[in-house]
């Protein structure tokens, strides 16, 4: 009870960031909990960090934004820069250690934890690049808990189960994915 | 230092790469732009309004005074720039839903009133700043967001032809053509002219450019191609309508 | 007939513009009117694929000018008509809009703030709180639902086309872009199985008979000859106003009676300042929580009361003092002393309000 989960994930457009805060969303609506996700939009949609800001809970959410995030993923150089403003000391920091161009002072400070974990990495090398966002939602649901695995994979059908009777390896793979997620989460921690 | 692609002298160095999706019609349009500018050396004069639409993005676009105005406004505001100065050049840049829909009484009369400025109008056949949605530029059965089914013409009507509707509204002195981004020298033949129409003061100008949205129309790059050099080419005929001073009048067509 | 859109009651979870699409379909809604304008287009989307399966109509207008006064004819018509639209083109619909308070036409409209002024930003803003409720040339006579909730969005589309249609002012829906674009749970139903009856439309023109044989002509008009006769008629139309004001005005408070300090806020931003009320309260200040929910006509004696009783009124909004003039003129003469707290164009947080509250204590 108590409080939501107050998650901010982001990245470059593309990465799909908008999509696992969406299936996480509903994931967590089918389960009967509260969900409140904002897309981020405006001009910046074309070339710019995309944002998306979600809370669930177990009460129907409070005012849709929020100054301090409990947990972030920042997928690239300009999504960890964007989104520090979101830190405090209770807040989980997630980055992918792949990503290029980052420095050390670019990273926040005065966090709860820094995660760094090789998503885009195992998306790669062991997957496919296509799958690297639903590893990223397999990390946010390890890190929160938020939804259990096997309904994130539900709602993951929900949405894709159209491609999925076309390419049955395709749903083992973002099945994988997921699991490999929480893995890579979990080794961090 | 990394290598630049040749630029016309009057684009913004700073603003490159520009803000259009890849693929975007704008861009070409306003590359061809440019070099009109270059050639007729004009840079110092000109002032370049930009609507709201995606050719808002072009508000730093060129190292030329630019003016953002409102929704289908920029023709007026160039209007009364230049009625204010008769020495500046104004060009209007704006999209078929600013110029068509919305700003439709004021291309109107500017050009009944033979207005001395440019008018460059965009035609992708939607409203690409706000996703996607029917303009009067709409193909008859094009699907887009609010005409989800296709579009109807028993119920919406055909679409706008602008260059005929401003051929026959305008006196002599105005210069009317259609051109096509998949035609850029023909297409800076167009705007050439147009902006020496002004510089000349015969009277008012216009071109409108068929262009590309792939990011609305949800295709590829040959898909875009097919359907700009096609179905697009087919129902807007591309060439000059009016040029003052020549007696042929009707369109001409070379595409 | 054709099926009912909304059926059993269900829990959703979905956008704010799909939630207004739904909303004006189950409450019968027959035809709406609209031009494109971020952050509202979903409606339109969502109401342009609704509308054929339900047999409702729609018209895609050439600008707001002509949305708003296409609405204004399908009215007239008498039809359950409705239109949307933000920030430029809410700018653009105040001449139909006029029209429609001048004329007694229950126009329907849903407006999605966003930046101000001119084409600013398409996000967010609590910016279109004057232009919404008091329009330009004229007295405001209109109705304002402000709404905080996905729900609320729900309930109070339904019950602005039954407002509307009763008292005959122009009834606004009014939300924003964080509403318009963000997903969150709520129950959708049929108004009719919740006991709730539209209430039935009628036509201004084209009723049955001949005009001037059968039945006297409808002759409607705005344009008055003389001073007086424009002043019989408003003070008509301001007396009913008046008497329809505390049947309509709507409020959410929460400890406001007896607290030192009070705010008040509307729409999305009374989320933030709630959840600081009642977080404070949880630690043992005195504070409360007033929401007016319709911004107009404003429940007066409530507003006042509490400007009364506290000792401090802290208006938040989204807005540089929008909400804080309508109410500044309400509280006249009471005792609170007032104080603003003003980010227009941003979102407001509940951490934010919360500090912002503890400095006044
Ligand atoms: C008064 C007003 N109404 C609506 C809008 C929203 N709006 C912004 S851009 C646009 C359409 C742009 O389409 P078009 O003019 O065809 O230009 P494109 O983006 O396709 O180049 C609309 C409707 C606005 N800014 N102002
Ligand atoms: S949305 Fe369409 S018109 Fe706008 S920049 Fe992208 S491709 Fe160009
Ligand atoms: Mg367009």
């Amino acid at each position: 009870m108590g409080k939501p989960w107050k998650i901010v994930l982001a990245g470059e457009g593309g990465q799909g960031v908008q999509s696992v805060a969406g299936i996480l969303a509903d994931a967590a609506n089918d389960q009967g909990r509260e969900a409140l996700y904002i897309p981020n939009f405006g001009v910046e949609q074309r070339g710019g960090v995309s944002v998306a800001y979600l809370q669930i809970g177990d009460e129907p959410v409070g005012a849709p934004k929020f100054q301090t995030a409990d947990i972030i993923i920042a997928l690239s150089d300009r999504a960890v820069t964007r989104t520090t403003r979101y830190t405090g000391p209770d807040t989980v920091f997630v980055y992918d250690s792949g990503i290029e161009n980052l420095k050390d002072e670019d990273l926040p400070t005065g966090v709860k934890k820094i995660l760094a974990i090789p998503a885009l990495d195992a998306a790669k090398r062991e997957l496919h690049p296509r799958v690297f966002n639903v590893i990223i939602m397999g990390a946010v649901i390890k890190a929160t808990g938020v939804v259990p695995e096997e309904k994130a994979k539900e709602a993951l059908e929900k949405k894709l189960g159209y491609k999925f009777e076309q390419k049955p390896e395709l749903r083992d793979m973002n099945f994988k994915a997921i699991e490999r997620g929480a893995e890579l989460v979990a080794e961090a921690l | 230092m990394t290598v630049q692609p040749a630029m016309p002298m009057s684009w913004r160095r700073e603003t490159k790469p520009h803000k259009f999706c890849p693929g975007c019609g704008h861009g070409l349009v306003l590359k061809v732009l440019g070099q009109a500018v270059d050639e007729l050396n004009i840079q110092d004069k000109m002032v370049f309004g930009c609507d709201i639409g995606c050719s808002l993005l072009a508000w730093d676009f060129f190292n030329v005074d630019s003016i953002q105005t409102h929704h289908g406004r920029t023709t007026p505001v160039i209007t009364g720039m230049k009625r204010a100065n008769p020495n500046l050049i104004g060009v209007a840049y704006m999209g078929d839903g600013g110029g068509y829909a919305i700003g439709s009484q004021h291309l109107v009369s500017a050009a009944t009133r033979n207005e001395k400025i440019t008018v460059i109008l965009v035609n992708n056949t939607q409203y690409g700043m706000t996703g996607g949605q029917m303009a009067p530029t709409t193909l008859p059965g094009q699907k887009t967001e609010t005409s989800p089914y296709g579009r109807d013409v028993s119920k919406t009507g055909n679409p706008t032809l602008g260059p005929e509707m401003v051929n026959a509204i305008t006196g002599e002195g105005a210069y009317v053509a259609r051109g096509t981004v998949s035609k850029v020298n023909k297409l800076k033949e167009y705007i050439k002219k147009a902006l020496e129409n002004q510089i000349n003061g015969n009277g008012f100008s216009f071109v409108e450019v068929l262009s590309a949205c792939p990011t609305n129309w949800r295709t590829n790059a040959e898909k875009t191609w097919k359907f700009l050099e096609e179905e697009m080419a087919e129902y807007f005929k591309v060439g000059e309508f009016k040029v003052p001073g020549s007696r042929e009048e009707e369109g001409q067509s070379n595409g | 007939m054709t099926e009912k859109p909304v059926q059993e009651e269900k829990r959703v979870f979905m956008t704010g513009n799909e939630v207004c699409a739904w909303a004006a379909a189950a409450a019968q809604a027959e035809i709406m009117y609209g031009y494109p304008i971020t952050p509202q287009n979903e409606i339109m989307h969502y109401w342009t694929r609704l509308a054929p399966k339900y047999n409702r109509d729609f018209l895609q207008t050439e600008d707001e000018l002509s949305a708003g006064f296409t609405t204004a004819g399908g009215i007239m018509a008498g039809k359950r008509a409705f239109t949307a639209t933000s920030g430029p083109g809410n700018i653009l619909m105040q001449e139909p809009f006029s029209m429609a308070e001048a004329m007694r036409l229950p126009t329907v409209a849903i407006i999605q703030q966003r930046g101000g002024p001119s084409t600013a930003t398409v996000i967010y803003s609590q910016q279109e709180v004057t232009m919404t409720s008091l329009g330009g040339n004229g007295e405001g006579l209109r109705i304002v639902y402000s709404t905080a909730t996905h729900q609320e969005l729900f309930d109070y589309t339904i019950k602005a086309f039954n407002t509307a249609w009763k008292y005959r002012f122009p009834t606004f829906v009014l939300a924003d872009g964080y509403q318009a674009k963000m997903r969150e749970s709520l129950k959708m139903y049929d108004p009719e199985a919740k006991g709730i009856k539209m209430v039935s439309t009628e036509p201004y023109v084209g009723k049955e008979g001949v005009p001037g044989v059968d039945r006297d002509p409808g002759h409607f008009r705005n344009t008055y000859n003389v001073e007086e006769e424009l002043y019989e008629v408003l003070e008509q139309y301001i007396e009913d106003y008046d008497k329809m004001a505390p049947e309509v005005a709507e409020y959410e408070e929460i400890g406001s009676q007896d607290a030192d300090v009070v705010v008040i806020s509307h729409g999305v931003v009374s989320r933030a300042a709630k959840g600081a009320v009642q977080e404070l309260q949880k630690q043992g200040y005195k504070v409360g929580y007033f929401r007016p929910i319709t911004i107009r006509p404003l429940p007066v004696n409530e507003i006042r009361d509490i400007a009364n009783s506290a000792k401090k009124v802290m208006v938040v909004e989204s807005a540089n003092g929008q909400l804080d003039r309508l109410i500044k003129e309400k509280v006249y003469g009471c005792n609170a002393e007032m104080i603003p707290f003003f980010k227009p164009g941003v979102g407001i947080t509940t951490e934010e309000v919360e500090s912002r509250l503890k400095e006044l204590f």
